[in-house]
């Protein structure tokens, strides 16, 4: 080990990878290893009829369907305004550039019930939609407004750094080899933006699967329709049931933590077929 | 290196204070309470306080924490230092006493089953009352739409349920009628809020729903919040008592020797003074006196206890409202 240490140009490796380690393991691994060891005191037969209950099934189907798809909103939507940010100058664009981090900065429960408010049938956009026999607060449109609510800031704040440093000389190159304004984007700019996007897409969906706050005022919470797994979760420990709720918690954990495996994979395909290193 | 040791001196520093702390009998104690009690115990405290001080000149402090009564019973059982519980469910002071931290014969050791005041659940509906609902039956009629807060998370959604329960085994007769027809009232719930004051919301706020069901508390702040000219609240003609128990958390005050201002703390709210603010609050007294003084607060109804006629609290959660109990069938669909 030492002396493939000391060939390393950068001293200090031992040192930050002894901190690195113990820093994830006090903050993130001993958590989650009581979650499992919690989870360990079932038998796997009834581990997976805990999990595998109509009920919470749905809520899976709930949970993850909408963070994709929120998650795939706000990577277009977040990628117009990152766009807008860097590209152009316009008044008040500092302002909406503060804007952008409100989602992270509410409490939210705030959130929640602010949103709700708005989208019930009585509310500011609501009233609009009623009269269409369109309900929006209190269904599953409702947790997807939530989640792309949270969700926003992640996208534009991973790509608008890169979307800073791009030189525009990339592009006008392009134009000058004779590039339209649609191939200099889809062949020159995007692929270079694609890892940003991917990275703003996963940390929106992390965070929309686990979010419960806001989440929980617009839903309606009716079993089968529109419950979130975290509140299943919640209804567990309710009824004292610490095993059943980290069991349900286990199986998000997984899930999470395969679908982010999946999308880092995808990155780094997509870091290769660019062509750059990582 | 160094910012570690440093760290661990620090840590080490504030363990020592902390155990010095707790070496000797304290004057401070922690009352660990549901959502809504928050009010009525400033009030309790103050009146305590001054109370305590007049009789043995040794000033003491009570510090409450309040959240969801469930959640507030299971931070407990993790090692909240709290001194009393007071809660809105007897089963949040049982899980207790099966942890071994409240006498498991608490509800003897203070009057009433040791609850020192009760609510009913009774509904608000819109001013005029225009669905014409007088009574459990209207709640399940088909086009009518009821806001409960979610039974799985919340103890007065528990009670609603337990109230349509009763009124349909007396007045239907039998449990088989009574689940048929608390299925039908539970088919008109929209939404599910995550505990009273979420459906308060709903209802109030969002206008949705023809009538919430919820504590008599709850119906008659909501009444003051918003003006007597918006919504009514009615009196079923059967409901269910809910009576709130508070328990000294044994473990705590020996090891903090607080168990003499504790005891004062919960009897406290049964003395005269203590039932007055109770009333005050919109709760139902346990002292006659003080109930017969606010007689036009609290309309004689008729009230059964969810024990005598369903069954004892352990097996109304088992049957009722654990994980695919007679409460997830019927709403699971």
């Amino acid at each position: 080990m030492a002396s493939a240490a000391s060939r390393r140009v950068l001293p200090g490796f031992g040192l930050t990878l002894g901190y690195t380690l113990g820093y994830l393991s006090l903050i993130v691994l001993v958590p989650l290893a009581a979650v499992l060891l919690k989870t360990a005191t079932l038998s796997w037969e009834q581990f997976w009829a805990i999990v595998t209950a109509p009920r919470v099934v749905a809520s899976y189907k709930l949970s993850f369907g909408a963070s994709l798809i929120a998650a795939a909103i706000n990577t277009v939507f977040g990628l117009m305004l990152a766009w807008s940010l860097v590209r152009y100058s316009f008044p008040g664009k500092r302002l909406i550039d503060a804007l952008v981090d409100l989602p992270f900065a509410l409490p939210t429960a705030v959130a929640g019930i602010a949103l709700t408010a708005i989208y019930a049938g009585n509310g500011w956009i609501g009233q609009y939609f009623e009269p269409f026999g369109i309900k929006i607060a209190f269904t599953q449109t409702g947790v997807l407004i939530a989640l792309v609510f949270i969700g926003l800031p992640f996208v534009v704040r991973t790509v608008q750094p890169v979307l800073e440093d791009l030189d525009a000389e990339f592009e006008e190159a392009a134009a000058s080899l004779g590039a339209n304004r649609w191939q200099t984007f889809a062949r020159v700019v995007f692929p270079l933006l694609l890892p940003a996007l991917v990275t703003g897409f996963a940390l929106a969906f992390a965070r929309a699967v686990g979010e419960y706050g806001s989440v929980i005022f617009i839903a309606g919470n009716l079993p089968m329709v529109s419950e979130i797994t975290p509140l299943i979760i919640i209804t567990k420990l309710e009824q004292y049931d610490y095993v059943g709720a980290t069991a349900v918690a286990t199986v998000m954990l997984f899930v999470s933590f395969a679908l982010l495996l999946v999308i880092n994979g995808l990155q780094a395909w997509a870091a290769r077929r660019t062509g750059r290193n990582r | 290196m160094l910012p570690r040791i440093l760290s661990w001196a620090g840590f080490l520093l504030a363990f020592t204070f902390i155990s010095a702390f707790t070496a000797y009998a304290q004057t401070t104690i922690l009352n660990v309470s549901y959502d809504v009690s928050r009010e009525l115990y400033k009030d309790i405290n103050t009146a305590f306080i001054a109370e305590w001080r007049k009789k043995t000149g040794q000033t003491v402090a009570v510090n409450q924490s309040h959240g969801g009564s469930s959640k507030q019973a299971l931070s407990v059982v993790s090692g909240l230092e709290a001194d009393v519980v007071t809660m809105n469910q007897a089963p949040d002071i049982d899980i207790l006493a099966e942890n071994g931290l409240v006498a498991k014969d608490w509800r003897s050791k203070f009057p009433n089953g040791a609850a020192p005041y009760t609510s009913v659940s009774v509904f608000l509906v819109r001013k005029g009352n225009p669905k014409n609902i007088k009574d459990w039956g209207d709640l399940a009629k088909p086009g009518i739409q009821v806001i409960v807060p979610n039974p799985k998370t919340s103890g007065n959604g528990r009670y609603t349920y337990l109230a349509a329960w009763g009124y349909a085994q007396q007045s239907l007769g039998g449990a088989s009628a009574a689940r048929d027809f608390v299925t039908k009232l539970f088919a008109n719930v929209p939404v599910f809020d995550g505990g009273g004051r979420g459906a308060t919301t709903t209802f109030t706020q969002r206008d949705v729903g023809d009538a919430l069901v919820t504590f008599e508390n709850e119906a008659r702040l909501i009444a003051v919040e918003f003006g007597a000219d918006k919504f009514d609240i009615v009196y079923p003609s059967i409901s269910v008592e809910a009576p709130a128990p508070a328990a000294i958390n044994d473990k705590v005050v020996d090891k903090k020797q607080t168990r003499e201002i504790a005891q004062a703390y919960l009897s406290f709210l049964y003395s005269p003074e203590g039932q007055a603010i109770i009333a005050k609050h919109d709760f139902r007294p346990r002292d006659e006196a003080v109930l017969r003084a606010n007689q036009a607060k609290f309309p004689s109804i008729k009230t059964f206890d969810v024990e005598a006629l369903i069954g004892p609290w352990a097996e109304v959660r088992k049957t009722h409202f654990a994980d695919g109990g007679i409460y997830d069938q019927i709403v699971v669909k």
